[in-house]
């Protein structure tokens, strides 16, 4: 015998499943597009494999050498430079010859090719970013590149979401350090936001929120 | 409205000595019946022409915004016009169901159904407009408040985000308040559906409906909550959408008359689709004694009002602009009547202006033929009107050697004609699958739903 009801009966449930479910559908499509498809997901910790295997932890933890010293230009020009072979040879023509990274990279210095590092911190071209003007207010390296001074080869340790680039353009004092600690990947602060204040105050640092800011 | 006659009886809403299965039968018999050929055909046409219009989505999107004919100092176009004309027609339904709901005009109950279904296919139409004249389609969502990496937030401060808002809450409201309306008759075409496809098919949106008497205690009191929240979105969306212009420091824009004037516009607009599709609806399915001459009428008087408060506005606009001394202003109101323009200001103003006030006349206010051809007549001004205000007022900006003429291409046009396929496929199935006229409320505005009617027929009955 069939039923006179036209539905079964957990189609009473109906309303509170189809409420849940869109709630959870929502959930996870915001979870998606705030998350899984941003950079933060997608892009931190890449890392990709140097034609030579150049380790940061080794020549600035403990050699102790400052950034500076190869990426020379970073505090005047708004291109960060990657340093050219012959700065690899100011010391290397006399230190560890005869390990195989090195005699890879005496090949390039002798036919006058650059080396073919693979960029790891990528920016769009609709974004305009300028080394100077950061590291001489105060923001060190390892804001946006992390502790490059622990790293045997480079990854991308921060977003460089939009949205990641804005934390500290609207809280600056969060993130300020005295220029002469820029280059000191493993300066703490005891008080950040205090010296932070200070710094601000004195550098004038008023990072801008408008679209022109970096969109030019 | 004339509800009462010479004689301080009530007109009767529906003619002829109709019982409450007469009524039921008529309104039923079309989901019932086998399609007729000229739906059919009408279907196929519209459904041809609504793909005219997604090919034209998918060209723009492919192309890029280069295939309208936007120029330099004409950044708004078809897309902008298309949208408030569509937008401006959505208003009639609302205004019909949720405000002469709350004044208990009764004559509404033969028509507000229509016009509901009207009001959300034209919001639909309108819809697309906006999310396509973004030019990158793909960046439409930073349009809503969606958390995003690029800590993105849309401008609250902004007329265009006011209206995103205005249209999906009017949208959604409007949506809601015609499916609320439609549970009863759902239930009616379920219990008397033949097949078990139609069965379920209705049944699932009936909601289990089965008239109880606590079932229309809860209805009643949600159908009055629902109009109560749509009363006033019938005057915050038009008038949001002329801010989208007003807010501008733009002469011809820049006006504060243009929240009032704009929904004018949009019930002025939107009677003469409702009076369009009726006169055709009523007649094909024998509907007269239900849609009466009255309901035409009274449809007639909201037109020729609003038309005239229109035409007020259209004055108003020319006294400002020389009461203001503003010489651009005024340059801008003299270009709009005399300038490259004068032809689509002057259609503007013998459609709006000069055709409704033929309704002045009772007899041409009865008149079938003539208020169908009144009423197409207003369908062409009122888009013209926006064509008018969008155009005119970005052709001469600030700077002249950027002034421009701007011809639509035929993507344009295109688009636009298929906005009407759209919309058409859309309403013939609705005519078809659904109740076009509510049969629960119509029962109740019936001579025979009066429990004293019958009292009439016999001398004793009232002492009874």
């Amino acid at each position: 015998m069939t039923s006179k009801q036209l539905f079964p009966k957990w189609f009473n449930y109906l309303p509170i499943i189809v409420l849940v479910g869109l709630t959870l559908i929502l959930g996870i499509t915001i979870h998606l597009f705030w998350f899984w498809f941003s950079p933060k997901h997608l892009e931190v910790g890449y890392q990709p494999k140097q034609p030579i295997p150049f380790s940061h932890e080794l020549h600035v933890n403990q050699v102790g050498m400052d950034c500076r010293y190869c990426h020379s230009n970073v505090e005047v020009s708004g291109h960060s430079n990657i340093p050219t072979t012959e700065t690899c040879m100011n010391c290397h023509k006399t230190i560890k010859v005869d390990s195989p990274a090195i005699k890879t990279l005496t090949e390039y210095h002798n036919q006058k090719k650059p080396i073919d590092w693979v960029k790891v911190h990528m920016l769009p071209d609709y974004v305009y970013f300028n080394h100077a003007a950061h590291v001489n207010s105060g923001v060190s390296c390892v804001q946006c590149h992390g502790n490059v001074n622990k790293m045997t080869t480079v990854y991308q340790a921060k977003p460089l979401s939009m949205g990641w680039c804005l934390e500290c353009h609207r809280e600056p004092e969060k993130y300020l350090w005295p220029k002469e600690q820029v280059t000191n990947l493993d300066f703490r602060p005891d008080n950040q936001l205090k010296l932070g204040l200070q710094l601000k105050e004195t550098y004038n640092v008023n990072p801008g929120e408008a679209c022109s800011v970096c969109h030019r | 409205m004339n509800t009462i006659n010479e004689q301080i009886h009530r007109v009767p809403l529906v003619l002829g000595d109709k019982s409450f299965k007469d009524v039921t039968d008529a309104i039923a018999r079309p989901a019932e019946a086998k399609a007729p050929k000229w739906w059919v055909v009408g279907v196929l046409f519209s459904a041809s022409v609504a793909c005219i219009l997604f090919a034209m989505i998918g060209y723009l999107i492919w192309d890029g915004v280069g295939v309208w004919g936007l120029n330099n100092p004409v950044g708004w176009g078809f897309a902008i016009v298309n949208f408030v004309f569509w937008v401006g027609i959505g208003h009639a339904g609302t205004l019909i169901s949720a405000i002469l709901f709350l004044f208990k005009q009764k004559w509404r109950t033969s028509i507000n159904r229509f016009a509901e279904a009207m009001t959300i296919f034209a919001v639909i139409c309108a819809g697309i407009f906006p999310g396509i004249h973004v030019g990158r389609i793909w960046l439409a969502y930073y349009l809503f408040p969606i958390p995003n990496s690029m800590a993105m937030w849309p401008n609250f401060k902004s007329a265009l985000l006011w209206d995103v808002f205005a249209v999906s809450t009017y949208f959604t409201v409007s949506l809601l308040f015609w499916y609320v309306g439609l549970i009863p008759d759902l239930a009616t075409f379920r219990d008397r559906a033949k097949t078990r496809v139609k069965r379920l098919a209705y049944g699932f949106f009936a909601l289990g409906w089965s008239g109880s008497s606590r079932q229309w205690i809860n209805y009643e009191k949600a159908y009055l909550i629902l109009a109560a929240i749509a009363t006033p979105l019938v005057l915050s969306v038009h008038s949001i959408v002329s801010f989208d212009f007003a807010t501008s420091n733009l002469p011809g824009w820049h006006t504060t008359i243009f929240p009032p004037y704009f929904v004018a516009g949009a019930i002025f607009s939107g009677f003469a689709m409702v009076l369009t599709l009726l006169i055709i609806a009523r007649k094909i399915f024998n509907l007269e004694d239900l849609v009466t001459i009255r309901h035409l009428e009274n449809m007639n008087k909201f037109i020729l009002a609003t038309g005239t408060m229109v035409g007020y506005a259209y004055a108003m606009e020319f006294f400002m602009a020389w009461y203001s001394g503003n010489q651009y202003e005024a340059f801008a109101f003299v270009n709009r009547a005399f300038g490259p323009y004068a032809w689509a200001y002057w259609i503007m103003i013998s459609c709006n202006v000069i055709s409704p006030q033929f309704f002045w006349f009772r007899s041409l206010r009865t008149s079938i033929p003539v208020m169908f051809i009144i009423s197409i007549f207003v369908n062409i001004g009122m888009w013209f009107e926006r064509f008018v205000i969008t155009v005119t007022s970005l052709h001469r900006d600030f700077l002249p050697s950027s002034w421009d003429y701007y011809t639509p291409t035929w993507v344009d046009i295109m688009t636009f004609v298929g906005s009407f396929g759209l919309f058409f496929s859309l309403f013939l199935l609705f005519l078809k699958f659904l109740p076009i006229i509510s049969i629960a409320e119509v029962k109740g505005v019936m001579a025979i739903a009066d429990p004293h009617h019958y009292e009439s027929h016999t001398k004793k009955g009232g002492q009874l």
